[in-house]
């Protein structure tokens, strides 16, 4: 399992349900269902994907979240999941207020563009970091709204978006000690819970 | 004619007329005292009964749904694509059963048939049957043959509103219920166009009010109309565009009103070949059938709550260019499956073909299909294996 999925199903208790937006392949979904008897959908765009999610015996529906989800009530879920796709929502600050208001709480992970070496690309090549973990470069990028930890918590405070925890991993999904020292220059990848 | 009958299906197929002398309480007040349903099965039923599929069919659809009747028919069943040893619907492990609906023309009690009370057809007396009366006379077709739960139940257009139908009437009787390409009820403009098609129909001097069969004639103007009708809103724009665009048949316009234009020979053709397959008082019973459509109506409640009790599994399927029953109406269903906290996967399989669509071995769809297919199979698999019931 992908490393912040592996982190992630740690914080959230059995029997919940959830909605894994992007949910891609279903895999974070097909765990929780088996090994936490979560029930709860996946919404997803990407034609394979969502077949093997269908094969899988994952419940996927096939949803632009970029054309909203009004159609979902209040609290439907317990827990409303967006892994590493929070950059490349047109708007990253209502998508995280829609999923705050479907979702009792939400996981939210996100690459750090505050990370040293993005900072050091920037500053000692002048370019717009290109590395193996954001291999785009700035034209073709789906990722269009980059956010560094820093940022992620101002908007947090700005919108009184409580959080519940947060971690902060390298770019293999590795905790090492001394990312806590400095997070947001020294962690790659943030995994945030929050609520309202 | 198939020069050898392919591989993959399930070959030369014999209906069966099943009668049934329950009476039938009708949606309508009236009651069938007796009646007959055409049926075909493909693949076998294994021993818990458990490996059944009922297929519903659409508007103009019947038992025949796959394989061939003589090595003489051009054509399979009209769902051959999806059915067969080795296809989606794999009749290798599924026992599938096709039925003509009840109102029907192909050989089930309908107004072409003979009212045993006269012992002259039905005609015009036929009752109004609804997608409830369907379900219900589908459900004793599932007792007839020692069927208690179907491992699922799929229809297309019409046919995923009886699936979705029997979700609600009958939630311990499926687990798995497959809607494609339809809607939870019919918009305004769907019920026009049944309304333009019926009257078509009905103003035909053929018509005789329905008493036809008496007179030796067909309405066959009025059901070739309303078979052009239908068959514009199967298409959609773009698929006609590139199907015919512009095209003339003989290459330049003749100033007449001649059918220059390929669209308008096909849609003539089309309307002919119809009007001499089908039955006119059934198009009028169908296409009421589908305008009282509607599963909230006797509650009053909304869908979910009315799926509330449901307790299949759902995958729902639209077409992008469907505009008879668009995506929208299927996210209807699912916005309901999902308020009603069911199990539910959805698919937008993007087509040019519109509404037939459904139809259509489509890579993607058929991908869709396959997957969903596997999941029934493993859940009637465990079925087995747990010796449930």
């Amino acid at each position: 399992m992908r490393a912040d999925l592996d982190l992630i199903k740690e914080w959230v208790e059995p029997g919940k349900r959830v909605l894994d937006l992007c949910c891609g392949d279903g895999e974070l979904l097909h765990y929780l269902h088996k090994e936490k008897q979560a029930s709860g959908y996946g919404l997803e765009i990407g034609p394979e994907n969502i077949t093997e999610c269908i094969a899988k015996g994952v419940n996927v529906i096939e949803k632009d979240i970029e054309e909203g989800l009004a159609s979902i009530k209040d609290n439907t879920f317990d827990t409303v999941i967006m892994t590493q796709a929070i950059q490349i929502m047109m708007r990253p600050d209502e998508i995280i207020d829609e999923m705050l208001r479907i979702g009792k709480e939400c996981i939210v992970t996100f690459p750090n563009f505050g990370h040293w070496r993005a900072r050091g690309y920037l500053a000692f090549r002048g370019q717009m970091p290109v590395s193996k973990f954001l291999p785009y470069t700035w034209y073709n990028t789906p990722n269009t709204h980059f956010c560094t930890f820093k940022d992620f918590e101002r908007l947090c405070v700005e919108r009184n978006i409580y959080i519940m925890d947060r971690t902060v991993v390298d770019n293999e999904h590795q905790h090492r000690w001394w990312i806590h020292l400095w997070p947001n220059m020294l962690g790659e990848i943030a995994i945030y819970r929050i609520t309202k | 004619m198939p020069a050898v009958i392919p591989e993959d299906s399930v070959g030369i197929v014999q209906p069966q007329k099943i009668e049934f002398n329950k009476p039938l309480q009708l949606s309508c007040g009236r009651v069938l005292e007796n009646y007959h349903l055409m049926v075909e099965t493909y693949g076998e039923l294994n021993a818990d009964a458990s490996n059944a599929i009922l297929i519903c069919h659409a508007l103009s659809g019947n038992h025949h749904v796959a394989g061939y009747h003589s090595l003489d028919d051009k054509k399979p069943g009209w769902w051959d694509s999806a059915i067969g040893p080795g296809k989606a619907i794999d009749t290798t492990k599924f026992f599938v059963i096709g039925l003509n609906n009840l109102g029907g023309c192909h050989g089930s009690s309908g107004p072409n048939q003979l009212n045993p009370e006269t012992g002259k057809p039905y005609g015009p007396d036929f009752p109004i049957i609804t997608v409830d009366d369907w379900v219900e006379s589908q459900a004793r077709l599932a007792d007839h043959f020692g069927i208690e739960q179907f491992a699922a139940v799929i229809g297309g257009s019409l046919g995923g509103m009886q699936a979705l139908q029997w979700s609600i009437n009958y939630p311990d009787r499926l687990r798995h219920c497959m809607v494609i390409a339809a809607a939870p009820k019919l918009s305004a403009q769907n019920i026009a166009f049944n309304e333009v098609a019926r009257q078509a129909i009905s103003k035909d001097p053929q018509f005789h009010d329905g008493h036809y069969y008496a007179q030796n004639e067909v309405p066959k103007v009025g059901l070739m109309l309303a078979r052009m009708l239908g068959h514009i809103t199967y298409l959609s724009d773009d698929g006609m565009r590139s199907k015919f665009g512009r095209e003339l048949r003989s290459g330049q316009i003749s100033y007449d009103f001649t059918p220059q234009f390929e669209v308008e020979s096909y849609l003539r053709y089309q309307g002919e070949r119809f009007s001499t397959e089908f039955d006119a008082n059934t198009y009028l019973l169908m296409t009421k059938a589908l305008d009282y459509f509607d599963p909230t109506a006797l509650e009053g409640k909304p869908l979910s709550e009315v799926l509330a009790k449901a307790k299949a599994k759902f995958m729902v399927i639209s077409f992008t260019t469907d505009w008879r029953f668009s995506p929208e109406r299927s996210r209807e269903i699912v916005d309901a499956l999902v308020d009603a906290d069911k199990q539910v996967s959805y698919a937008e399989i993007e087509a040019a073909q519109g509404h037939d669509a459904f139809l259509i071995p489509i890579p993607r769809y058929l991908d869709v299909f396959n997957a969903y297919m596997q999941r029934i199979e493993a859940d009637t698999d465990s079925m087995t294996s747990k010796g449930a019931f």
